[in-house]
């Protein structure tokens, strides 16, 4: 009951004229990083947070998140139009998304995907509304070792979860880690891995990261590939909205099933992109229709949609509870909340309430605004990207510059932004996830001083991770999450031979 | 478009080779790691664990991790190619202009070396006439002077140009 008490106080924050004014803008610029290639929901809340650095922290996680919300809505629009996926997680909604475009059904499938971006960020809400809480109030009472076992279960499920070589993610992971320890050591007050240059002594920022792997590092991936647009029409009119949603309740088993696989992805950092390409694949089998999926099934939309708005949304539900993003965009903001001074994890609940409901309560108008927003202006959105690329690719690296430099007012910054982005572009070439080493340049201090305060408790024995039940199941967790891949290939075996 | 890219299509670095380039830069950077580990101290003193504990075992994990990619990319080699020349040679048409950028912001200020960007790009990309590149270059920067500077009050770098104008 209080929760419900607290969220219409949070309420009461986001209707002050200037937060929604807040809000409006951040859904608008929100949907232009999705419909742009290159900006995309992390480094585009990355570029955008300086922005931020002059408004209360409320005002400044509604304007961050509805960027969010924002690049998530617009992600669709490119893909259904152009067929040009505008972020990752939408590439599963071109594959029914355009071919509807193609059939002159181009109003049909905005609405669907917008209406269940909606939905699947909805449900996510209430989750985050109901359980969040619960997990905060719970984690509260974690010492140094449950700390260090949350870390460890997150990083695990990356691992034993992405699709990538898991020896890649390893790779990836401990080199975000290895960055985030270089500069001041915050146990010992000692200086580590600078090796005298003064540049290094406050360390590698995650922002400078954020921008220039997937900022930097996406222009030159579009570069290589040659862009060409070649688009649908945008148009979309009252009547097809309401003629669509008409025909929505009919895939609400769908709709469900979508909105549970994001959360759960969501929760456990797997991210949007799975969650959405899972989703299609289950639906796809699952539908009656399941033959037609591929050549402009409506079902084909609402699946992937649905499942990337759910996980999205869902990821901020750890950032916020415990201080663990799942997510890139998810870690982006609780760098912010770190620069406001606000220490993320389940103290929030307790010390800044007006700041947690009020972001929850934003998430619900801001998706609903965001909704609004995008149905109304989608010609205005879908004609950026008739914009040459040659003049919005310079354009990008502008604000990539401008907002690398804004961190910390620093030139050397840039220069790192631009080393970043060319390493990015190797990297995703060559087939290592990036979302692992951003979190793990995040966590590390927080990841590494816990694990030494527990060491420090033991006098140095591992045990101190087995020492009591949640901490000992939590770490259980982890090592199952880790192996996972290989547990599966084994019960498969074992089956098979059983039934040999 | 497709004939010319048909013609080319073998020409290019091998993906193996550019992999192995990847693992060879990490296992350096591993390497790295773990010298300024050691230069800090990794075992145990009388605040616990040393600075160099952690980052230690991060280095001695990369370079594992490595080694074992190293092994399965030589298992799975193949002919594939990174990428086409043509193609290295559209990515290589952005890293050249923005390092130049980025070597230029100290000097130029971000706000000149912003209009210098796009103009280049405009011309050597999109082959514009002058007029619309003058008008996009120059309405940019003052269109971010005006955003970030007055409105969210956010100080950025500034060359002699903006001295000159006294802003």
């Amino acid at each position: 009951m209080e929760e419900i008490v607290n969220l219409f106080h949070g309420f009461a924050v986001v209707l002050q004229p200037f937060n929604i004014m807040v809000m409006i803008v951040g859904i608008l610029l929100g949907v232009i990083i999705g419909v742009l290639p290159g900006l995309g929901g992390a480094n585009g809340v990355a570029i955008l947070l300086p922005l931020t650095f002059s408004m209360s922290p409320t005002s400044a996680i509604i304007m961050l998140s509805c960027i969010y919300w924002g690049a998530l809505f617009g992600g669709a629009i490119t893909s259904i139009l152009f067929n040009i996926p505008g972020e990752p997680w939408s590439v599963a909604t071109t594959f029914d998304g355009h071919p509807m475009a193609r059939q002159g059904r181009a109003g049909e499938a905005l609405t669907a995907a917008f209406t269940s971006s909606f939905v699947g960020a909805l449900f996510a809400v209430i989750v985050i509304t109901l359980v969040a809480p619960l997990v905060a109030r719970f984690a509260l009472q974690f010492g140094p070792a449950e700390k260090f076992s949350v870390y460890f279960l997150a990083f695990c499920s990356f691992i034993g979860m992405s699709k990538e070589p898991p020896f890649k993610t390893v790779a990836s992971m401990m080199i975000g880690f290895a960055l985030a320890t270089v500069g001041l050591d915050s146990v010992t007050g000692q200086l580590r891995l600078t090796f005298g240059f003064t540049e290094l002594l406050t360390g590698f920022d995650f922002l400078i990261a954020v921008i220039g792997l997937f900022g930097i590092g996406e222009i030159l991936l579009t570069m290589e590939e040659g862009l060409s647009f070649r688009g649908g029409n945008a148009r979309i009119n009252a009547k097809v909205v309401f003629q669509t949603w008409a025909e929505l309740p009919r895939y609400w088993v769908t709709s469900l099933r979508s909105c549970v696989i994001g959360c759960w992805m969501g929760i456990t950092p797997a991210g949007a992109t799975p969650a959405s390409f899972m989703s299609y694949g289950i639906a796809k089998r699952m539908s009656k229709r399941g033959d037609n999926f591929g050549n402009g099934e409506i079902e084909g939309v609402v699946a992937p949609e649905t499942a990337a708005h759910a996980a999205g949304t869902s990821a901020l539900l750890p950032m916020l509870a415990l201080g663990v993003p799942g997510s890139p965009t998810a870690a982006v903001l609780l760098g912010g909340l770190l620069i406001w001074g606000l220490q993320p994890g389940p103290l929030l609940f307790v010390e800044q309430k007006e700041f947690v409901w009020g972001l929850i309560a934003s998430m619900y108008l801001g998706n609903l605004f965001g909704l609004l927003i995008v149905l109304t202006c989608v010609p205005l959105f879908a004609a950026i990207l008739r914009i040459p690329f040659s003049i919005i690719a310079p354009i990008i690296l502008v604000f990539c510059a401008i907002g690398a430099y804004s961190v910390h007012n620093n030139n050397f910054d840039v220069v790192m932004m631009l080393v970043f982005g060319v390493a990015g572009y190797f990297l995703k070439k060559c087939n290592y996830p990036l979302a692992p080493m951003v979190l793990a340049i995040v966590l590390g201090d927080k990841a590494e001083e816990s694990f030494r305060q527990s060491l420090l408790g033991s006098q140095g024995s591992l045990t101190v991770f087995w020492s009591n039940g949640l901490v000992g199941t939590i770490m259980a967790l982890g090592l199952i999450a880790l192996f996972w891949p290989l547990i599966q290939e084994a019960w498969v075996r074992v089956r098979a031979m059983a039934t040999a | 478009m497709a004939e010319k890219s048909q013609h080319t299509r073998l020409a290019g670095p091998s993906h193996t080779g550019t992999e192995i380039g990847v693992v060879a830069f990490m296992t350096l950077f591993g390497a790295i790691v773990i010298g300024g580990s050691l230069q800090v101290g990794i075992d145990w003193g009388v605040e616990g664990p040393k600075a160099g504990f952690f980052p230690f075992y991060l280095g001695v994990l990369i370079i594992i991790s490595s080694a074992v990619n190293f092994v399965q990319i030589m298992m799975a080699r193949s002919d594939a190619l990174f990428a086409e020349w043509g193609q290295l040679r559209r990515v290589l048409a952005v890293v050249v202009p923005t390092t130049i950028y980025v070597a230029l912001i100290p000097y130029a200020g971000i706000y000149l070396a912003s209009a210098l960007l796009i103009a280049a790009f405009m011309k050597w990309l999109g082959r514009y006439g002058w007029s619309l590149i003058v008008a996009v270059s120059a309405g940019v920067p003052i269109a971010t002077y005006l955003l970030l500077e007055r409105w969210f009050l956010i100080p950025l770098p500034k060359g002699p140009i903006e001295d000159f104008l006294g802003l």
